[in-house]
């Protein structure tokens, strides 16, 4: 008897092996468009540099501003100052157990919210009134709502990243596939086997976006709540500097919220691809 | 196909006879409802194969949906192997259209999923998805995700996936219609041969003729909005069968008698356009999709 697998000749199906040649040429690519990426940062620099030496005054005025080379400069003086060590590990801190709780909080939220409307309709409307609100808005009453300024400084920054991920996660639900929850269910799965291994896995890749940018808005909440209210942190930092009149200083504190802030969003990223390897498969894999 | 793991086991595999006595599938409920399905006889014995044919939107797949248990169904009845259907079960898999495997799963993980959910240790799952990947070709590719395979390929997982519960029967919703012709018949010919190794009791749903008569022993010809069974004839063609039966006299014969049984169920006349009306009308009521039908009931 012929078998079955001899109908079909994989190999056809797939495509060939990855050639040396392409791998060159990739290579290259990635070479060029780092070349590129690296130019445009140095044109910005030196466009600045241009600008403030010169006293650019046209509708923007630069005079007051610092060069990059001042601010290179007061770079290398903190160097030999723990200062703002002490103030980036303030905000990363309160970006930890901010961010921490709010993804504690939104997904197991989020993911009841898309999947059963009882829930739906009990946590939407309050949710979807508070949603529009930024973070920045909620100073004041975290001032009163929180006996330390340390706490309503880590409630900010939950609020900036809660409805993201919350936002996300509801949507990673909701738009899932309902053919795939009939087909695991006639394969023999109840409910809690439904929610773990179909609803869960397959709003994954939406939960990780939403985390990723929660990650963003929460560093966004949180130095403008550490202007506001704060006595550490980099927006701390940054905004004494400007009352200080230290301005080389206001440059390097929002440098470091940049850096800060992208390299945070990348490390969520990064960690999120892990959960989710089926996202990022090509066909050359083994 | 090797006779270790899943079919050994003969007596678990065969079929299920499969009866269904004036059964009416309706959507919306009180004056809002629309009949899909009404008064639809059909016997399938035990280890048969039949085809249910019919043109897009005549209510097939709702069929599929109730003999699945996701329809309840208004009136009539519907028992297997004399057991009333209830709601679904491990004992009837369904094989869709296309993607419905599990994305975040590899080809491995997804075939193993229906043993998991029934508590079977993992290495004998392991075993036993593997034994069945080996039967449909694609022993090779046990660590792929779906994305990674190509849609015929997709089609032979979604059938092991349901193979190796071994269930009693299969319900296979216009599976091969999305693959090219040459794809298609490849797996035809697979699928007729597990049958012949597995006996388990198949409905096959399509709108090809030559793929309903190619593959079962009955076809049933069913009519559009609501779905009614207008016709049903034997297949009386030797098996096994092979590409050479394409153009046999006698499959010639029947494929005529169908396509005429068809085209005066579409109505040429002036049926035609009262007909468009009344499709226009359903329309707006009914879900395009089965999908959306069955989202709406899991949902």
């Amino acid at each position: 008897m012929k078998v079955a697998a001899e109908y079909f000749e994989p190999a056809e199906e797939l495509a060939g092996p990855v050639i040396s040649d392409d791998k060159r040429r990739a290579w290259l690519k990635l070479a060029r468009s780092f070349a590129l990426r690296g130019l445009s940062v140095a044109l910005c620099l030196y466009l600045w540099q241009v600008a403030c030496s010169h006293g650019w005054h046209f509708i923007v005025q630069f005079q007051n501003l610092p060069t990059p080379a001042e601010v290179v400069r007061s770079a290398a003086a903190l160097g030999d100052n723990p200062q703002l060590a002490g103030h980036v590990f303030n905000s990363v801190r309160r970006i930890f157990i901010g961010f921490g709780l709010a993804t504690a909080f939104a997904i197991p939220i989020g993911l009841l919210i898309g999947r059963f409307r009882l829930a739906e309709d009990a946590l939407i409307a309050p949710l979807e009134v508070l949603r529009p609100i930024p973070a920045v808005a909620w100073i004041p009453v975290a001032i009163l709502m929180f006996t330390t300024p340390e706490q309503s400084m880590v409630f900010i920054t939950f609020i900036g990243a809660f409805f993201p991920i919350l936002l996300s996660t509801i949507h990673g639900v909701e738009s899932l596939d309902r053919r795939l929850i009939f087909a695991s269910m006639t394969l023999g799965a109840g409910p809690l086997a439904v929610f773990r291994e179909v609803i869960l896995p397959g709003s994954l890749p939406s939960i990780i976006t939403g985390l990723s940018i929660g990650m963003g808005t929460s560093w966004f909440s949180l130095v403008t709540a550490e202007m506001i209210s704060g006595q550490f942190g980099i927006g701390y930092f940054t905004w004494e500097s400007y009352t200080l009149q230290n301005y080389p200083d206001i440059i390097l504190g929002m440098l470091a919220i940049g850096i800060l802030g992208m390299g945070s969003s990348l490390l969520v990223k990064r960690i999120g691809r892990i959960f989710v390897p089926w996202t990022q498969t090509s066909l050359h894999r083994e | 196909m090797t006779t270790t793991g899943p079919a050994q086991d003969v007596t678990a595999l065969n079929g299920a006879a499969l009866h269904l006595e004036k059964v009416r599938i309706c959507f919306g409920s009180g004056k809002h409802a629309v009949a899909a399905v009404d008064g639809i006889d059909l016997s399938v014995s035990a280890g048969g194969f039949v085809s249910v044919l019919g043109p897009s939107g005549c209510g097939k797949s709702t069929l599929i949906g109730a003999v699945a248990g996701f329809m309840p169904i208004a009136s009539g009845s519907l028992r297997i192997a004399g057991e009333t259907v209830r709601g679904p079960g491990a004992d009837r898999g369904v094989v869709f259209q296309q993607h419905t495997l599990f994305p975040w799963k590899t080809v491995l993980s997804n075939v193993e999923f229906g043993l998991k959910m029934r508590g079977v240790s993992r290495a004998e799952r392991r075993d036993r998805a593997r034994a069945i990947l080996d039967a449909v070709g694609l022993g090779d590719f046990l660590r792929h995700y779906p994305s990674q395979l190509s849609g015929g390929m997709q089609q032979r997982v979604s059938l092991a996936r349901v193979l190796v519960n071994r269930p009693r029967v299969i319900l296979m919703d216009e599976p091969f219609s999305a693959l090219d012709a040459q794809t298609r018949f490849q797996m035809q010919e697979m699928l007729l041969e597990l049958w012949s190794e597995f006996r388990m009791t198949v409905i096959f749903v399509t709108h090809d003729i030559d793929e309903a008569i190619f593959l079962s022993d009955r076809v049933v010809v069913i009519s559009p909005r609501p779905g009614r069974v207008r016709a049903e004839f034997p297949v009386n063609l030797e098996r096994p069968r092979t590409a050479d039966l394409l153009t046999d006299p006698e499959f010639m014969r029947l494929k005529r008698e169908c396509l005429a049984l068809m085209r005066k169920e579409s109505g040429r006349d002036a049926a035609v356009k009262a007909r468009q009306v009344s499709e226009a009308q359903f329309a707006e009521r009914l879900p395009q999709e089965s999908g959306d039908i069955l989202g709406e009931l899991v949902g």
